[in-house]
């Protein structure tokens, strides 16, 4: 920081790299950032007409111009890493390249300004285009029906076991247990809990998949349901996925997949077809949506048969004069879910992303990612600890093992990643894999890309055996050094106040 | 490529998979098509769609046509913005991370409490999880919600209910629309949940149903459908509301056919660690620089499983950042006056249905920018109103039969004098 301009005239921590205060720090009385029209109707005497539920006091906002709302967010975009700036390889999270054309589409004031209370007549448009994705994730997926709903991937699995918990409701059978991998995300348990299910973890092989004994000794009739993600989040396609679905239907339970990995098996293989009964998917992965600095998502829903009467309502439907409508007579319909239609800005953009890859693009997508990640792998053996190493799908985990002689972790590898320029991959999951760092580089990267990336993390296992000092400082080149998450925790400050400005 | 990644074909990439669950012919989906022809595509479907861009829109209930500053989508869509993820890495996230903490302050403000989150999906489930709040705080299990509920909000509780087995109860509402507090809340009930304004456009009084809620023991939520009453109406905060939540699609948020939206979620801050979903807090970093980071995960599914608050991971971050700009823009005074300006075209449209015959106001308590209007027949007038140039309101038969044929109306800034004249004419039948 040598050199550069100190306390409150700092305006840059060196060349372009801005600092910015919090907005509520550069707000000044009577500033605005946006004009309102003229009250073309008479004025009203608000106290009048509320009385006592008037607010007295102006709501606690900043006030500043146009031009420097513009410039304070502009700054704060720019500590961002970004899909568009670079790998992001964060595994499980598909944070693949998201098309220009999908934003433009989803701008389109016949989809950015439809009302979702419009008679379905009158919004023709985007129920056709609803229920084309639909048909198309059923495809995809090789399941029989599919709802919009959900609106992330924690809210799909959260229909998912509704939809089961009602199935077994209708058949006079409660069930109270649903089991789940040891390598599932968080969501998983925490998505059964939420249904008032136990949750059991069974354990995968030394191999990282799950093996038929392992469920055969947990599965038993009151087990409602396995959860599994296939590929699981060790990038391991779970080979036994025929049987363990055989399994489970032998016991009368069913078989919900996590689609995060989908990207995986596009055109490839279909979940439905290994015995799977109802997944999820998340369009923000999978089929390119942005994934927004934590959202918006999708997670849309695909079931067989069995499932169908309980699928969310309302349901768009092609009546035979081929004019769409929402039908919402599903009397075993486990309700609602999204006070609208979902998240359709999102459904659109994976609707144009099917439309512009087809069949072999999506394919295509699937051989690239694979290809991808398994070309890291082989890159890196050697030089890192890989716990499971066989053939990977989408992407791979190594783990921190080989470093520890230095006292180097993994988030010292994470951390100085980022010095090198690049998001770090997910860290310290899966849980089975201690010090874990999970990499999925996706179809987005070229040869050229990966190779830099391969040679960064064997520049950094080289780092960490001659200057591990170096790796527990870092990141070293960023705006902030390593931030203290345990004092953030300790004494949550979650909101500015004035008093912290003067004190 | 394949030769270093040990393999000899493409095919041979997927050998784990065994052989019967390969596919071996083409998914059945569209051929490919180029940039031009998927947006021809699309244009040709979104052309289909009466919109709040083309006609006056009258159409509220939840998903509200305001005015879209043009910084607003000009700064969310960069792409620093638009292709980052959640931030668990913070030193290279904190654009994301301050602009989070600075609409969590915002919305304290807005809703006179103590603690916000990172948004949640939506109103509907925003509400849900406020419910699913309550039940764990007062470990109790039952919801009493009010009938003024948005009747979708009102369905998503009751999906959210069923799946843990818990008791929801409907307050019907009194003859003037509002919410009466309940004599009778017995001491199984984890909560009461109001909407401001209810879902008819009444301003409801909240103070009494905080009383009555905290008198046998339980909670007060305050949700919300349309958030710009939050700088015209008293903070529910101070009125006693425990946790107030809701959907801030009204900050500069696209309707898009209802989504992708803003669930929102603030409480007092003895509540905080059982609040669902993401929070940013602020540290420093081992220079001593303030910065900020996501907190108290040990809420949260990836840390807890199953015993942790919700299931929440991605919520609606990008929705989020275009609240906070739209707020930052309009600021304090801003918003303020576009509130009243909200409420005086309300006032200006029911004043000409007070004067046109045919036409009347079934409810008499007192609203914000939405309202209902009684008319000889429902379908006939929307249909006018079509021809009209507008989007002439909601059809309250399936929501609001007690009202007989009614209209919800709702007016907006974008709704101009002549638009609200030339709709109660077409309502009405004037020619």
């Amino acid at each position: 920081m040598s050199g550069a301009p100190q306390g409150g005239a700092a305006n840059a921590a060196g060349g372009l790299a801005y600092e910015e205060p919090l907005i509520f720090e550069q707000s000044r009385p009577g500033r605005r950032g946006a004009e309102l029209p003229r009250c073309d109707v008479p004025e009203v005497d608000a106290a009048a007409l509320l009385g006592e539920n008037l607010r007295e006091d102006l709501p606690a906002l900043p006030e500043l111009s146009e031009v420097e709302v513009v410039r304070h967010f502009t700054r704060l975009s720019t500590w961002n890493a970004a899909v568009d700036l670079g790998l992001y390889p964060l595994g499980s999270c598909t944070m693949k390249y998201n098309p220009k054309l999908n934003e433009r589409v989803a701008r389109l004031p016949g989809f950015a300004w439809a009302h979702p209370l419009s008679p379905a007549a009158e919004v023709q448009g985007l129920l056709e285009l609803c229920f084309e994705l639909e048909g198309f994730l059923a495809e995809i997926s090789g399941m029989d029906c599919v709802t919009l709903q959900p609106a992330a991937g924690a809210q799909g699995e959260l229909a998912g076991l509704m939809m089961i918990r009602a199935h077994f409701e209708q058949r006079g059978e409660p069930r109270s247990k649903v089991l789940v991998p040891d390598t599932a995300h968080g969501t998983n348990p925490a998505s059964a809990a939420l249904n008032g299910y136990q949750v059991q973890t069974v354990a995968s092989g030394a191999d990282g998949v799950l093996h038929p004994g392992a469920l055969k000794a947990a599965m038993d009739e009151t087990v409602a349901a396995l959860m599994i993600t296939n590929p699981n989040t060790l990038g391991l396609f779970e080979d036994h996925i025929a049987e363990l679905c055989e399994i489970v239907h032998a016991q009368g339970g069913l078989v919900y997949g996590d689609g995060a990995n989908l990207n995986a098996l596009l055109g490839v293989a279909r979940p439905g077809d290994m015995g799977l009964d109802v997944m999820h998917m998340n369009l923000h992965k999978t089929f390119s949506t942005p994934h927004g600095g934590g959202g918006p998502g999708a997670g849309p829903v695909a079931v067989k048969r069995v499932l169908a009467p309980y699928l969310p309502t309302p349901r768009v439907q092609r009546g035979p004069d081929g004019r769409f409508a929402w039908r919402d007579d599903a009397p075993h319909s486990i309700g609602r879910l999204h006070g609208g239609h979902g998240n359709v800005g999102m459904l659109l953009r994976a609707y144009a992303y099917i439309l512009s890859l087809g069949a072999a693009g999506l394919r295509r997508c699937a051989e690239a990612a694979v290809l991808n990640a398994n070309y890291l792998l082989a890159r890196l053996r050697g030089a890192w600890h890989l716990p499971y190493d066989r053939p990977v799908m989408h992407e791979c985990v190594l783990s921190d093992r080989a470093l520890q002689a230095s006292g180097v972790s993994t988030l010292d590898v994470a951390k100085r990643l980022i010095d090198h320029g690049y998001h770090p991959p997910t860290i310290y999951f899966p849980l089975t894999v201690p010090g874990a760092l999970m990499i999925e580089p996706t179809e987005s990267e070229s040869l050229e890309g990966l190779d830099r990336f391969a040679d960064t993390l064997l520049q950094i296992a080289e780092e960490a055996r001659r200057d591990p000092a170096l790796l527990h400082g870092a990141p070293h080149r960023t705006r902030h050094r390593r931030l203290d998450e345990t004092r953030a925790a300790r004494k949550p400050v979650l909101r500015w106040t004035p008093q912290e400005e003067s004190a | 490529m394949l030769r270093r990644a040990g393999c000899s074909s493409l095919d041979e990439l997927f050998q784990c998979i065994p052989p019967p669950l390969r596919r071996a012919g083409a998914l059945n989906l569209p051929e490919a098509g180029s940039e031009q022809e998927v947006l021809a595509r699309l244009e040709a479907l979104a052309a289909r769609n009466e919109n709040a861009a083309a006609m006056d829109c009258f159409l509220g209930a939840g998903c509200y046509a305001h005015f879209l500053p043009s910084a607003v989508d000009a700064l969310v869509s960069r792409a620093e913005f638009t292709t980052s993820y959640t931030p668990y890495q913070a030193e290279i996230s904190q654009g994301t991370l301050q602009a989070v903490f600075e609409w969590q302050t915002m919305l304290c403000g807005l809703t006179g409490l103590e603690v916000a989150n990172a948004s949640l999906y939506d109103g509907a489930s925003a509400t849900a999880e406020a419910a699913l709040m309550a039940l764990r705080i007062t470990r109790r299990r039952k919801v009493v919600a009010s009938a003024g509920l948005h009747p979708h909000t009102l369905q998503v509780l009751r999906t959210y209910l069923r799946a843990l087995g818990a008791e929801l109860r409907v307050l019907p509402a009194a003859a003037d629309g509002r919410t009466a507090a309940p004599a009778d809340l017995c001491d199984d009930t984890a909560c009461l949940v109001v909407q401001q304004p209810g879902f008819l456009g009444v301003v409801e009084e909240i103070a009494p149903l905080a009383q009555a809620a905290h008198a046998a023991g339980a909670l007060c939520i305050a949700t919300h459908s349309e958030a710009l009453a939050l700088a015209l109406l008293r903070a529910p905060g101070a009125l006693g509301a425990d946790i107030a939540c809701g959907e801030a699609q009204s900050f500069g948020v696209p309707m898009s056919f209802g989504g992708p939206h803003l669930g929102f979620l603030a409480a007092r801050r003895e509540f905080l660690r059982q609040m669902p979903g993401r929070l940013v807090g602020q540290t420093e970093d081992s220079t001593g620089k303030r910065g900020f980071v996501l907190t108290l995960a040990t809420r949260e599914q990836h840390i807890r499983r199953e015993r942790a608050t919700s299931n929440v991971c991605t919520n609606q971050g990008l929705c989020l950042l275009m609240a906070t700009i739209y707020l930052s823009l309009l600021g304090r005074r801003g918003l303020a006056e576009l509130a009243r300006l909200n409420l005086a075209k309300a006032e200006f449209a029911k004043s000409l249905v007070r004067r046109t015959p045919g036409l009347s106001l079934p409810l008499s308590a007192p609203t914000f920018n939405e309202f209902a209007v009684g008319v000889p027949d429902a379908a006939a007038a929307l249909a006018r109103a079509r021809d009209a140039g507008c989007i002439g309101g909601l059809d309250l038969a399936p929501f609001a039969p007690q009202l007989g044929p009614a209209l919800l109306i709702c007016t907006t800034e974008l709704c101009s004098r002549a638009a609200i004249e030339r709709l109660v004419a077409a309502l009405a039948g004037v020619q």
